[in-house]
């Protein structure tokens, strides 16, 4: 059972409170009637899959039901941290520090 | 290697099975291949033993990071089916099951393939609805599959519950009655003991770390953990890594690697005449000749590559297992896994020619890729030998996530298949 932090409710809870929504820091295109179809290919489809550390979006769905993102490592399933959407990817070498 | 038939064994028995030699040897890389198949997973394996069969291709090397059929292969639930609603679909998997068929004989080796029918249950009106359409449209397709009632599914399947007062009322099933099951390890030994009795090199526990390309950036081989390999083509089959391997040579693919998981319970006697899934509730079940109730549902939420899953899932696996089948709630289990599964966007899989000359993958089987590996290797081989796909893969390209032609067996099914 992971245990994942809503930055929102400010609480540790439990993985079935939340739902996956996929690799975060996808942002909308801004103009999307002037997308080539490879640019969108790219934006609906294509994906990192990271194996290691992983920025993705969580929603706290049995809770306050927002979106937050997360880094994950893949590999171990350990959170590194969560933050709220739309705040700046954080300095994964930081992160990674403060682990040890 | 030594052909199996009844004389075979019957001398072999006699002289205390001291004769049998090794089913293929564990063979270290050459200089330069034609082909260099990256998995010695199911698929991978069949599509070097059908360019050796079928297209005359033998100087070629299948690598794998750890043992053959060590991973989805040796971790799935076995189960055999092609009621697919799509046409490219039902052409794609119902060429496997017509490969299935006759696999032992061709391949001399038992995998076990056992048509006992696979039975889908419905448990809503939307269930009804949609369960008949995919009747019909396979039927159309010629794949058979028919209506039952739910009287009908406890005679073909007598531990399901039917009572109307459960919390989901079986409603009806489709039954597929040329689907089943096969002996999974036994279809990766069998397709490398034929690849290798051809002159295909299975070197394995050697790790695929790059593509290297040509200045002209077409493929030049690979580079392993035993040094470079040159190819002529290199062929990619590697299930849940197939984003990491393709990435060395620059080639995005729509993928996320997800946990499957499966369990088994301790054996038992024969019980369970069949295969029965059942979307609704979302688990699946089915007994493997050892006795074991063999269970699995979908894929954990979250892309991760731990073999291993979360425990919230299996507790909804076999909360639905208990309300379908109450007779087995009090059974044990015996030990669980998971394999991790390369997931498209639109859950059909990615087999043909790529951006890279030479380079081929065969990719994003998601949860479905044990029952089609007879097929897929079949139209790989064929896509590898000839470079361009043949008619049944034809449709399954990587562009289609750049034309807008999905085949969206997601949509169709709603569930993993
Ligand atoms: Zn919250």
């Amino acid at each position: 059972m992971l245990l994942i932090h809503c930055p929102y409710c400010d609480e540790t809870l439990p993985e079935v409170e939340f739902t996956y929504a996929g690799e975060a820091h996808i942002a909308r295109p801004e103009n999307p009637s002037e997308m080539s179809d490879d640019a969108w290919q790219q934006f609906l489809f294509m994906r990192d899959n990271v194996k290691g550390d992983h920025f993705e979006r969580w929603r706290h769905l049995h809770g306050c039901g927002r979106f937050f993102n997360a880094v994950r490592n893949t590999v171990t399933d350990k959170f590194l941290t969560t933050y709220k959407a739309g705040a700046p990817r954080p300095d994964l070498a930081a992160l990674k520090e403060g682990q040890k | 290697m030594t052909r199996f038939n009844a004389f075979s064994l019957l001398k072999n028995a006699v002289t205390g099975h001291k004769g049998w030699t090794e089913q293929w040897p564990d063979s270290q890389p050459k200089a330069e291949y034609d082909v260099v198949v990256v998995g010695a997973g199911g698929h991978g394996l069949g599509a070097a033993y059908y360019l050796a069969a079928q297209h005359g291709i033998t100087n070629i090397a299948v690598i794998d990071k750890g043992w053959l059929g060590g991973g989805n292969t040796g971790r799935n639930t076995t189960i055999i089916r092609s009621n697919y609603l799509y046409d490219e679909s039902a052409r794609l998997f119902d060429h496997s099951v017509d490969l299935w068929q006759t696999l032992s004989q061709e391949l001399n080796y038992n995998v076990m393939y056992s048509n006992r029918g696979v039975l889908m249950l419905a448990h809503t009106v939307h269930d009804v609805q949609s369960f008949k359409r995919h009747v019909h449209a396979n039927r159309l397709n010629g794949v058979d599959n028919r209506w039952l009632t739910p009287q009908e599914c406890k005679e073909y399947c007598p531990p399901i519950n039917i009572s109307k007062t459960s919390r989901y009322p079986v409603m009806g099933g489709a039954l597929q009655e040329r689907a089943g099951t096969a002996r999974h390890d036994a279809v990766a030994w069998g397709y490398a003991r034929g690849a290798a009795a051809r002159g295909v090199d299975i070197i394995q526990n050697c790790a695929v770390t790059a593509i290297r390309r040509n200045p002209d950036g077409s493929v030049a081989g690979v580079d392993t953990e035993k040094g470079f390999i040159k190819a002529k083509k290199v062929a990619v089959s590697a299930s849940g890594h197939n984003t990491q391997v393709m990435a060395t040579a620059d080639v995005r693919l729509p993928l996320e690697s997800m946990p499957l998981q499966a369990l088994v319970s301790e054996p038992v006697k024969p019980i369970f005449p069949c295969v029965v899934m059942s979307n609704a509730v979302h688990a699946y079940c089915s007994q493997s000749d050892k006795g074991e109730l063999v269970i699995g549902s979908g894929t954990d939420q979250y892309v991760s590559y731990s073999q291993r899953g979360g425990l919230p899932l299996i507790e909804h696996t076999i909360a639905a297992i208990s309300e379908v089948f109450p007779i087995f709630n009090r059974m044990r289990m015996l030990r669980k896994w998971a394999g991790i599964t390369d997931n498209t966007p639109d859950r059909s899989p990615i087999i043909g020619k790529t951006p890279v000359k030479n380079l081929y993958v065969n990719c994003g089987w998601g949860t479905g890729g044990f029952k089609a590996t007879p097929g897929s290797a079949h139209v790989f081989a064929w896509t590898i030998a000839k470079d361009e796909p043949h008619p049944i893969n034809a449709p399954f390209t990587l562009d289609r996530f750049r034309t807008g032609r999905l085949i969206d067996e997601a949509a169709a099914a709603a569930v993993a298949h």
